[in-house]
C-alpha cells in the first residue's frame, strides 16, 4: 500500500538524514527547558553555525555536503539529570549540561569523536561511568514501547514522525480494515485503557462502533491531574502525532469523524505541540474531509482545560468541553451510547491512544507476549518523590517493585541525599485514587490484578517514593484527602461533605486530638463514601486513607494512643523545644510566654517547660532566631 | 448561530464601557455559549482576571444566565475573580513536591513578601503567591512557577533570592522610568 503524501515525507526526511553525519538532540521536555536546555540549544547552534556544520547553513537544498543535525525533543524521560543532550548515532547522552559546555561538545565529540567523561552519567550505586544512554541503568532496564519515539525525535516535525513508520497504522485502517476488523484486533491484544479504570480498549469501541448513531465522537482525555503524574504531558510533548494517529484508528474503528483532545491548562507546552501536529496533519491531508484519500473525514480540535481535576472523570470533561461546569452524569447512560452532545463517544487516555498504532503493526500476538497473562503490554510510571534517578519510565506489566525502585531508579535516597534502601517506608501509586505499597509488595509483579487484590491500584501511573521520614497519616492519608476535598465537585453529598469530614478525623489525627475511637469512625465513613459517591473521583477518595490502615495502622495508633509521631512530621505532636545552637538568650520568647513556660539565663540556650506549655505559638512569632521547634508560629 | 453574530447594542450595563477586546473575543468563538471555557480564557489573558461586568457582559452576548457564566468561572481553578499582581508565584503542591517540603518553601516566600491571613496578593499588586496542584514537573520537585517560567529544585533560600532578584530589577525599572 503506498500513500503518495506519505511516501513524500518519508523521502525528504531520509534525504535529510543521509546528509547529516551526527545529530544532535537536546531535550526541551517542560523539565529540561526549566533547566535551560535552550539556552544549551542556542549555545550549541551558535558554535555549529560559526564552524559551518550546521544544516541551517546550507542555504542550497542541492547542496551535497555533509552536515551536523540538531533538534529539540520531547521528555528523554530522565528529567532529573536534565538538560539532557543525545548524540546519535552513537547514543551518547550527555547529563545535566551548560551552555558553557557547548563548545567542548562540538570540538571534542562532533568533530573528534571523542567522548566527555565530566559529562557522562554516573552510576550512583557503583561509581561506574556510562557515556552511552543503552548502558544506563536507568534505560537498559525499561521497555520503551509507548514512549519508544518519545526524546529521539523531534516533535514538530511530521516528516519524522513518518520516517518512523508514522500513520502507516493509520493508513491500514483506513485503507484496508473494516472497523470490526480493528475492533477485533485492540480486543484481542488485551490492551487495557492506561487513565486508571483499567477498562478493555477494544471492547470499549466495539460498544460504541455497535450505536446506530451516524454522529459518533472520539476524546483524548489529556487532562491528566493526578498530583505526581506527568506520563500523559510527556507523550504529548514527545510524540504527538502518535496521539493523533492513535485517535484516528479509534475514529476509524467507531465511526466517528470528529475529535477532541482536552488537555490541562497546566501543560502549556503540551497544547503547543498538540495544536502544531493537528495543524500539520491537516495540511498534508492526513487529517480533514479525506483523510489519507480514503474518502473519510476527521477533524480534531484542541481544547485546553481551566484546573479541575475531576474533568478527568469522562462524565465531567464532557461537560467541561460543551463550556459547563464540569460535574460529572451518573452512569449508565455510558458515554458509548450517550456521550458528548448525546452522541456516542469514545473516551481514551493519551497513553492507550499513543500505544494503539504500534498494537496494529505489531499484532496483537507480539503485542500480548510483552506484559503478563492478564495484563498485556507495557506501562508508563512517573518515578517521583526520594528516590535517585525520577523520571519518566515504561517497563512490562509483571516487573517488580524492588526493579523500579532499586534498579531503574538507582535506590532511596534520605534526607541528605545518601542513598539507602533500608529507608523505603511507601511507594504510594495510583495518585489520590490508589493506593500504599509497601517494602512487602517489593517482590509483586506489579499489574492491574496484583494490584487490586493488595488494594490499590495502576491509576494514571504515578510512583511516588517516600522515605522514613515520612508520616502516612499525615504526608499521605492527609494529603491526600486535602487533595480530593478541594476538588470535589459537590454534585454528590458522599463526596461533598464525606470528603471533608474525613480530612476532620484525619487532622485531629494529626493535632493530637484522636482516640481509638476515631480510627473506627475514619474506617467507617471511608467505606461509606467508597459505596455511595457518584463518580469515580468519589468513589476511589477514600482509598489512600483505607491503604495506609491497612498497612500502617500502628501508626495511626501511636498517633492517637501514645500521641507521638514516628516520623516526627506532625507538629502538634512534637513536643515544643527552644534549639540551643541557634538561641542566643535574647530573651524576647521568655518575656512573651503567657504562661511562663520559657525560663533561661540571659545570653544562653532557653529551655521550654514541656507542660506548661499551651502551644500557642507566641515564642515562634517572636524568636528572630527560628530557635522554636515543634511548635508553629 | 447567524442571528447572534451581532451583539446586543446594550448588552449589560455597558451603556459607558463597549469592551471592544471582549467583543473581538466572542466574534472569533461565533457567540456560542459551548465555547464558554475558552473565550472566559480570553478575556483572562487580557484583563488578568474576570471582572464582574464583564462577566455579566459576556453572559448577555451569549445570551446565557449570568449564574451560568459565574458558575464557571468559580468552578474552574483558573479563573480569577480578583486582580491578580505582575507576578504570579505559583509553588506546586503536587505529591512529589509536597514530600520534598514544597510547602517550606511556600512559607517562606509568605514571610518574605509579608502577606498574611487569607489574601495571596501584595498591597502594591506586585506579587500574588499561590499554590497549585501538580505541574507535572515532578522530576524537579519541588518546583515553582513564576508567570510562566519553570523553577526546579528548589529551597526557600533560593525561592527568597528569586524574589529578592525580581525586586532588585522592578526597582531598577522604576528608578529608569522616574
Amino acid at each position: 500500500m503506498e500513500i503518495e503524501v506519505l511516501n513524500q515525507s518519508r523521502l525528504a526526511f531520509a534525504q535529510r538524514k543521509d546528509k547529516s553525519t551526527k545529530r544532535i538532540i537536546i531535550c526541551a521536555g517542560t523539565g529540561c527547558i526549566a533547566n535551560g536546555s535552550m539556552k544549551v540549544y542556542d549555545a550549541i547552534k551558535a558554535i555549529l553555525i560559526e564552524k559551518k556544520l550546521a544544516a541551517d547553513i546550507v542555504l542550497d537544498t542541492h547542496d551535497d555536503r555533509e552536515h551536523v543535525d540538531i533538534a529539540g525533543s520531547g521528555c528523554q524521560g530522565f528529567c532529573q539529570m536534565g538538560p539532557l543532550v543525545t548524540i546519535e548515532p552513537e547514543g551518547i547522552m550527555y547529563v545535566k549540561v551548560h551552555a558553557e559546555d557547548a563548545r567542548e561538545i562540538v570540538e571534542k565529540t562532533i568533530e573528534n569523536n571523542q567522548v566527555i567523561d565530566r559529562l557522562s552519567y554516573r552510576e550512583p550505586g557503583s561509581g561506574i561511568t556510562h557515556p552511552l544512554r543503552k548502558d544506563m541503568d536507568f534505560y537498559r532496564l525499561q521497555h520503551r514501547f509507548a514512549l519508544s519515539l518519545c526524546g529521539l525525535i523531534n516533535p514538530e516535525d511530521i516528516d519524522e514522525y513518518i520516517y518512523n513508520e508514522g500513520y502507516k497504522a493509520a493508513a491500514l485502517c483506513f485503507r484496508e480494515l473494516n472497523p470490526d476488523q480493528i475492533c477485533k484486533l485492540i480486543k484481542d491484544s488485551g490492551l487495557k485503557g492506561r487513565g486508571g479504570g483499567g477498562f478493555l480498549t477494544g471492547l470499549k469501541w466495539e460498544l460504541t462502533l455497535a450505536q446506530k448513531n451516524p454522529k459518533k465522537y472520539i476524546i483524548c482525555n489529556g487532562d491528566e491531574g493526578d498530583p505526581g503524574a506527568f506520563m500523559d504531558r510527556s507523550v504529548m510533548e514527545g510524540n504527538p502525532h502518535a496521539v493523533i494517529e492513535g485517535m484516528m484508528i479509534a475514529a476509524r474503528a467507531i465511526g466517528a469523524d470528529e475529535g477532541v483532545v482536552y488537555v490541562r491548562a497546566e501543560y502549556p507546552l503540551a497544547v503547543k505541540r498538540m495544536r502544531h501536529a493537528v495543524k500539520d496533519a491537516m495540511e498534508k491531508g492526513i487529517l480533514g474531509k479525506n483523510v489519507l484519500g480514503s474518502g473519510q473525514a476527521l477533524t480534531i480540535s484542541i481544547m485546553e482545560g481551566a484546573g479541575a481535576f475531576v474533568c478527568g472523570e469522562e462524565t465531567a470533561l464532557m461537560s467541561s468541553v460543551m463550556g459547563r461546569r464540569g460535574m460529572p452524569t451518573p452512569k449508565p447512560p455510558f458515554p458509548a451510547e450517550k456521550g458528548l452532545r448525546g452522541k456516542p463517544t469514545v473516551i481514551n487516555n493519551v497513553e492507550t491512544l499513543a500505544t494503539v498504532p504500534r498494537i496494529i503493526l505489531l499484532g496483537p500476538d507480539e503485542y500480548k507476549k510483552i506484559g503478563t497473562a492478564k495484563s498485556a503490554g507495557t506501562k508508563t510510571f512517573a518515578l517521583t518523590g526520594h528516590v535517585v534517578n525520577t523520571g519518566l519510565i515504561e517497563v512490562p506489566f509483571g516487573t517488580t517493585l524492588r526493579e523500579i525502585v532499586f534498579h531503574i531508579g538507582g535506590g532511596v535516597c534520605g534526607p541528605d541525599g545518601v542513598v539507602d534502601n533500608s529507608r523505603l517506608k511507601v511507594v504510594q501509586i495510583g495518585g489520590p485514587s490508589g493506593g500504599t505499597l509497601t517494602t512487602e509488595h517489593l517482590d509483586l509483579p506489579l499489574d492491574f490484578d496484583s494490584l487490586k487484590s493488595i488494594g490499590a491500584m495502576v491509576g494514571s501511573g504515578g510512583l511516588v517514593v517516600m522515605n522514613t521520614d515520612t508520616c502516612v497519616v499525615k504526608n499521605v492519608a492527609k494529603y491526600f484527602m486535602q487533595f480530593t476535598q478541594r476538588e470535589s465537585c459537590g454534585k454528590c453529598l458522599p463526596c461533598r461533605e464525606g470528603t471533608r469530614q474525613i480530612l476532620a478525623l484525619l487532622d485531629d489525627i494529626v493535632q493530637g486530638r484522636g482516640t481509638l475511637q476515631t480510627i473506627t469512625d475514619l474506617e467507617e465513613l471511608a467505606d461509606a463514601v467508597r459505596k455511595t459517591a457518584l463518580c469515580g473521583l468519589g468513589k476511589t477518595a477514600p482509598n489512600p486513607v483505607l491503604s495506609t490502615l491497612r498497612y500502617f495502622r500502628d501508626e495511626y495508633i501511636a498517633h492517637v494512643v501514645d500521641k507521638c509521631c514516628p516520623a516526627g512530621q506532625c507538629e502538634a505532636l512534637t513536643p515544643p523545644a527552644i534549639d540551643p545552637t541557634r538561641c542566643i538568650g535574647c530573651g524576647a520568647c521568655l518575656r512573651k510566654c503567657p504562661v511562663g513556660a520559657i525560663s533561661g539565663e540571659k545570653k544562653k540556650p532557653h529551655q521550654i517547660d514541656v507542660n506548661a506549655c499551651i502551644r500557642c505559638g507566641t515564642c515562634a512569632t517572636v524568636c528572630k532566631f527560628q530557635a522554636i521547634t515543634g511548635v508553629n508560629a | 448561530m447567524e442571528e447572534k453574530t451581532t451583539i446586543p447594542e446594550c448588552a449589560g450595563d455597558c451603556s459607558t464601557r463597549k469592551f471592544e477586546a471582549v467583543c473581538a473575543i466572542l466574534k472569533k468563538y461565533n457567540h456560542n455559549p459551548e465555547n464558554l471555557i475558552p473565550i472566559l480564557q480570553e478575556i483572562q489573558e487580557q484583563y488578568r482576571y474576570l471582572p464582574a461586568e464583564v462577566m455579566t457582559f459576556v453572559a448577555n452576548a451569549l445570551d446565557v444566565n449570568p449564574a451560568r457564566v459565574y458558575g464557571v468561572a468559580t468552578f474552574y481553578a483558573h479563573f480569577a475573580l480578583e486582580p491578580k499582581g505582575k507576578y504570579v508565584i505559583r509553588i506546586c503542591d503536587g505529591t512529589a513536591c509536597h514530600v520534598k517540603g514544597s510547602m517550606e518553601i511556600y512559607n517562606a516566600l509568605k514571610r518574605r513578601l509579608g502577606i498574611k491571613g487569607d489574601s495571596t496578593t501584595t498591597p502594591d499588586m506586585l506579587f500574588t503567591l499561590e499554590t497549585v496542584s501538580c505541574l507535572g514537573a515532578c522530576g524537579l520537585a519541588p518546583a515553582m512557577v513564576i508567570n510562566d517560567d519553570v523553577h526546579g529544585q528548589m529551597n526557600g533560600e533560593r525561592a527568597v533570592a528569586l524574589i529578592d532578584s525580581i525586586l532588585q530589577t522592578e526597582a531598577k525599572g522604576q528608578a529608569n522610568g522616574n
